[in-house]
């Protein structure tokens, strides 16, 4: 017998006209896509036409959107901080409305999020990582708006996808339902609702017993449907995705496509929080050697602890310098400046074992001095929280990293306290997100803590945007914002001279500074 | 896992020396047209397609000298049972080729199933060689007699022939699609809660252990996964495998693999005492396990194990209970009176709780816990999970000789699985005198009529491979019904799609 497949492999309305001449003039053919669902599984390219800036700023907005969706990951955010945080920004970009809402716009938004996915879709597979990436955040994105559909919408939505399980009859229920509650481990104010289903569809549920097994079918709890759905999704698009990459090599011939696509899947490599020039206030004044001390009230806790323990040591060993430098050098501080920052603070060390051992690393860092291409980088970039957080932890009189992570809780909170944050519920909380390892959100409570006024006047007066207030997760982005909060009006008033404004803002800082 | 001979290597093809050699060697049929005359009395009936595969080799037997010395036992430095000559003939005579090639191949007729699947070979020497494959039972028998390895495992099917994986341009297309799913119970793994051997070494106390788990294990494959061909197999010393050939369990994937295998795994060898929580209510799974396990915890374990007797033993009791008041009350008592048996000392812990010795928050209902889960530490099967995890793990094949206590790896007959002795079980040495024995009390007897007879009829192996053809003969019925179902739901598909 011959292998025929059962169904032609492109739909008869969808096949290529061979015609070519006929068919550059001709009417698409195809009839326009129908979203009933708000969800989409994403099985049907599209075949629409769309104009290429279409093409384009689709894909750049539902790339915004994973783009954060990751980034809320990398700060371990729950699932509840994640749906906050991602809210206004799918509404922004992404906004895909119920059925309920009978908006006009519900079928252009819905066809904008099919033609973006597949346009990334197309995007991402060029590589293994990249398509192992794109699955995991398209996952999370649909997990994240299956939340927040409508029940009654998510239901229709699971019973349109064509997945083989069969609820469980009224009897069956029944005869087991003591060994199916076991099984599933229900709660006393869950549905007694199960379905029956290949236990080879569900292996995760098996691996972890969380199913009731009857030879060879699996009952599984309703609550595991969406779960299921998910990972269904996810099997296929991975398989999607491997399939786009054998077709990708087609596309070269396309010289308007590919630039698109290169650079969408270039921006997609980096996400974690890198240094922005931005952070520097090198726009607004210009930092100087004598400014630091002022200036390190702004300083994130790992900074203000590296500058603590420089005044008090006037010394810090090598990583402690490298991070504190570099740090100086994202917040604008000139190599000359630098260079006599150190100078001063290091006043126990004589001038030449100065220039032996200490100038050249600071040259270095900004890329003065050592090979091509750390000076044509412009040395180093300025440690994010990341690099902080994963880093090896600093052994036996090493003063660098993150003192949320570093320090042992005790210790920790006195060095809180010592440079003033005394409040005892964020000390509280300080201690709980510690424990839990969320170092960076230990660091942003205090950030909102220190700024509580601030941030309520800008939130208040509508100056700034949700996105400028978002986590933070670079040393320099802390000292940014917490510089800009705390001179609010006198940024846009161009009021901020070179020491002057310090002088204003701190009392403290424009005495030290005559001396 | 000297016992269960398994390979992890890994399914790219290996480009080792000694392997080239191997698959350079005169093919078997090179070896019977290579004009021995003996070889070719031996299989001059490959062709007849019957049931007849072991026909007699009397005539054609080699001279009873090169026979191993009945009297002498083996001497425990050199065993007798790895020597090539002893193994040639227990291939040649004893080895139930057809049937495990029918096992294997799932069909009368060769078919990829077989023809792709991987053998590896021990040869005397040590050597290792993988990715044998063969077209045919006879083939593979003839390679057996000619190689006499010491054991050989059995692997999966490949997507292509083994022998053929290097002529591939793409080493990806060459990967495991198909094996039974199987599973490796040693006892090594139950060191420590088994107060009677250690190490290699078992007696029939221990042994009770694997009948445990082989119940249990047994009864969930069966009532869980709905697995029906099942074969349990002796490892030939101190474990046992199973092979499940029910379609859906051969064509399971890694991952399927893994869950199933997980879900079977409550307790680990190597660490003691430390348990994945077990979680209440119990999973009927769970339960069940208990259930089957319940009367052997008292016979078996408290009985005849013992496992508590001594002082420093009994810590590991208490510190497996989790209240304070309770293990210091107890530990008075036991000090006080020491040499109480562990029977005694189970029932102790229910005396001094009900005396009154609990803490506050400790509930009785948290104490049956307790006991449930000590009672699962000392009675659930310890698998050896890793071997049942990965679709090209090999696993020893049945019926080959183990080569350190030269018993036949026999398959296990569940329905009197109590009456299963490991002692019993037949050596190859003892199998050959057996064959001589019973040809010197039938002396009497035709030529004709002995012929009739085949060799292993002759000795303590006829009820295992009787057993074993049986539980081929219902794998081939069950594969035979589902491959017609297929075929005339492909049929149906078929005149469907004829319009396109």
């Amino acid at each position: 017998m011959l292998a025929v497949t059962s169904a032609p492999r492109i739909a008869s309305n969808k096949r290529t006209v061979v015609d070519a001449r006929r068919q550059q003039f001709a009417k698409t053919r195809h009839a326009p896509e129908e979203y009933p669902h708000r969800l989409n599984f994403y099985l049907v390219p599209p075949a629409g036409d769309i104009a290429l800036e279409q093409f384009e700023e689709w894909a750049i907005a539902r790339l915004k959107v994973l783009g954060e969706l990751e980034s809320c990951q990398f700060r371990n955010k729950t699932p509840a901080e994640t749906d906050e945080h991602m809210k206004p920004v799918l509404d922004k970009y992404m906004r895909l409305s119920s059925n309920a809402s009978r908006s006009g716009e519900v079928q252009d938004e819905r066809k904008r999020d099919h033609y973006s996915h597949w346009t990334l879709r197309l995007a991402f597979s060029s590589t293994p990582d990249l398509r192992q990436r794109f699955a995991r955040l398209e996952t999370q994105l649909l997990k994240l708006r299956m939340a927040s559909d409508d029940a009654r919408e998510r239901r229709a939505f699971i019973d349109s996808l064509s997945m083989s399980w069969e609820t469980l009859s009224e009897e069956e229920k029944i005869t087991w339902l003591d060994q199916l509650k076991a099984a599933t481990n229900l709660k006393r104010d869950e549905e007694e609702s199960w379905f029956k289903v290949a236990w080879e569809k569900v292996p995760e549920l098996v691996e972890r017993r969380q199913c009731l097994l009857k030879r060879g079918v699996a009952y599984v709890h309703v609550r595991e449907q969406q779960t299921m759905v998910i990972n269904e999704f996810s099997r296929q698009l991975e398989t999607g995705l491997e399939l786009a990459a054998r077709n990708l090599p087609r596309m070269d011939e396309d010289n308007r496509l590919s630039p698109i696509l290169h650079h969408l899947s270039q921006s997609f490599v980096a996400p974690d929080a890198g240094y922005s020039e931005s952070s520097s206030i090198g726009d607004i004044t210009t930092p100087t050697a004598a400014a630091i001390d002022g200036l390190s009230q702004h300083f994130p806790l790992c900074m203000q602890n590296l500058h603590r323990e420089l005044r008090k040591n006037s010394h810090l060993k090598h990583f402690g310098r490298l991070q504190y430098t570099l740090f100086l050098k994202g917040i604008g501080l000139s190599l000359q400046e630098c260079i006599l920052f150190w100078r001063k603070s290091f006043k126990l060390i004589a001038d030449d074992k100065f220039k032996s051992d200490y100038l050249y690393n600071i040259r270095h860092a900004y890329g003065d001095v050592g090979g091509d291409s750390n000076r044509r980088g412009r040395g180093y970039t300025p440690y994010s929280c990341q690099k902080l957080l994963t880093e090896p932890a600093p052994s036996a009189g090493q003063t660098h990293g993150c003192p949320y992570r570093t320090y042992n809780p005790d210790n920790l909170l006195s060095l809180l306290q010592s440079v003033g944050v005394s409040d005892r519920t964020l000390l509280q909380g300080v201690k709980e997100d510690v424990g839990k390892q969320r170092y960076h959100i230990a660091c942003n409570r205090v950030f909102d803590y220190a700024h509580k006024a601030q941030i309520k006047k800008v939130k208040d007066e509508g100056l700034w945007s949700a996105s400028e207030l978002d986590l933070v997760l670079h040393p320099n982005a802390y000292f940014k914002r917490s510089f800009l909060l705390k001179n609010l009006g006198k940024v846009k008033a161009g009021d901020l001279g070179v020491d002057g404004a310090f002088g204003v803002s701190s009392g403290g800082a424009g005495e030290k500074m005559e001396e | 896992m000297e016992d269960s001979d398994m390979t992890d290597a890994p399914a790219a093809p290996l480009g080792n020396e000694e392997e080239e050699q191997v698959t350079d060697l005169p093919t078997p049929q090179d070896a019977t047209a290579g004009a021995s005359t003996k070889l070719e009395d031996m299989f001059g009936d490959d062709s007849d397609d019957d049931d007849d595969e072991f026909s007699s080799s009397a005539p054609a037997r080699p001279a009873a000298s090169s026979q191993p010395d009945p009297q002498s036992a083996p001497a425990p430095s050199k065993p007798r049972y790895a020597e090539p000559d002893t193994l040639r003939q227990f291939y040649s005579r004893l080895f139930p080729f057809r049937p495990l090639f029918q096992w294997l191949n799932h069909s009368p007729t060769p078919q990829p199933d077989f023809q792709n699947r991987e053998f590896a070979f021990v040869l005397p020497g040590g050597a290792y060689i993988r990715y044998q494959s063969f077209a045919s039972a006879d083939l593979f028998r003839k390679q057996c007699i000619q190689m006499t390895p010491e054991r050989f495992e059995i692997g999966p099917q490949y997507s292509i022939n083994p022998r053929d994986r290097k002529t591939l341009r793409k080493a990806s297309a060459f990967r495991p699609v198909m094996k039974e799913l199987v599973f490796d119970i040693d006892m090594t793994d139950y060191d420590p809660i088994r107060t009677c051997c250690s190490g290699a070494a078992i007696c029939p106390k221990c042994w009770q252990f694997i009948t445990m788990a082989i119940k249990v294990v047994d009864a969930a494959l069966r009532e869980d996964f709905g697995f029906q061909h099942i074969l349990w197999v002796y490892s030939g010393r101190r474990g046992a495998h199973a092979w499940i050939s029910d379609k859906r369990a051969r064509e399971m994937d890694d991952t399927k693999r893994r869950a199933l295998a997980n879900y079977l795994v409550l307790v680990s060898g190597n660490e003691q005492g430390k348990k994945t929580g077990i979680k209440r209510p119990l999973h009927p799974h769970i339960d069940r396990s208990l259930k089957i396990l319940n009367p052997y915890f008292q016979t078996d374990v408290l009985a005849d194990q013992d496992p508590w007797h001594s002082a420093e033993r009994a810590e590991k009791l208490l510190a497996l209970l989790p209240d304070k008041t309770l293990t210091t009350a107890l530990q008075k008592k036991w000090d006080s009176s020491p040499n109480r048996s562990s029977n005694q000392k189970w029932s102790d812990i229910d005396t001094v709780a009900e005396a009154g010795n609990l803490s506050a928050t400790f509930t009785a209902k948290q104490l049956v816990e307790a006991k449930q889960d000590i009672r699962l530490e000392y009675t659930y099967p310890r698998l050896d999970a890793e071997v049942s995890k990965k679709l090209n793990h090999l696993l020893k094949s049945p019926f080959v000789v183990h080569p350190g206590t030269g018993r036949v790896c026999v398959p296990i007959d569940t329905r009197s699985l109590e009456d299963f002795d490991p002692f019993s079980v037949p050596t190859v040495t003892q199998l050959l005198q057996e064959i001589d024995a019973w040809d010197a009390e039938h002396v009497g007897m035709t030529e004709e009529d002995r012929a009739k007879v085949q060799d292993w009829q002759r000795t303590s192996l006829k009820p295992y491979v009787e057993y074993f053809r049986g539980y081929v003969a219902g794998l081939l019925k069950a594969e035979s019904a589902a491959g017609k179902r297929g075929r005339e739901e492909e049929g149906v598909a078929g005149s469907e799609s004829m319009e396109f």
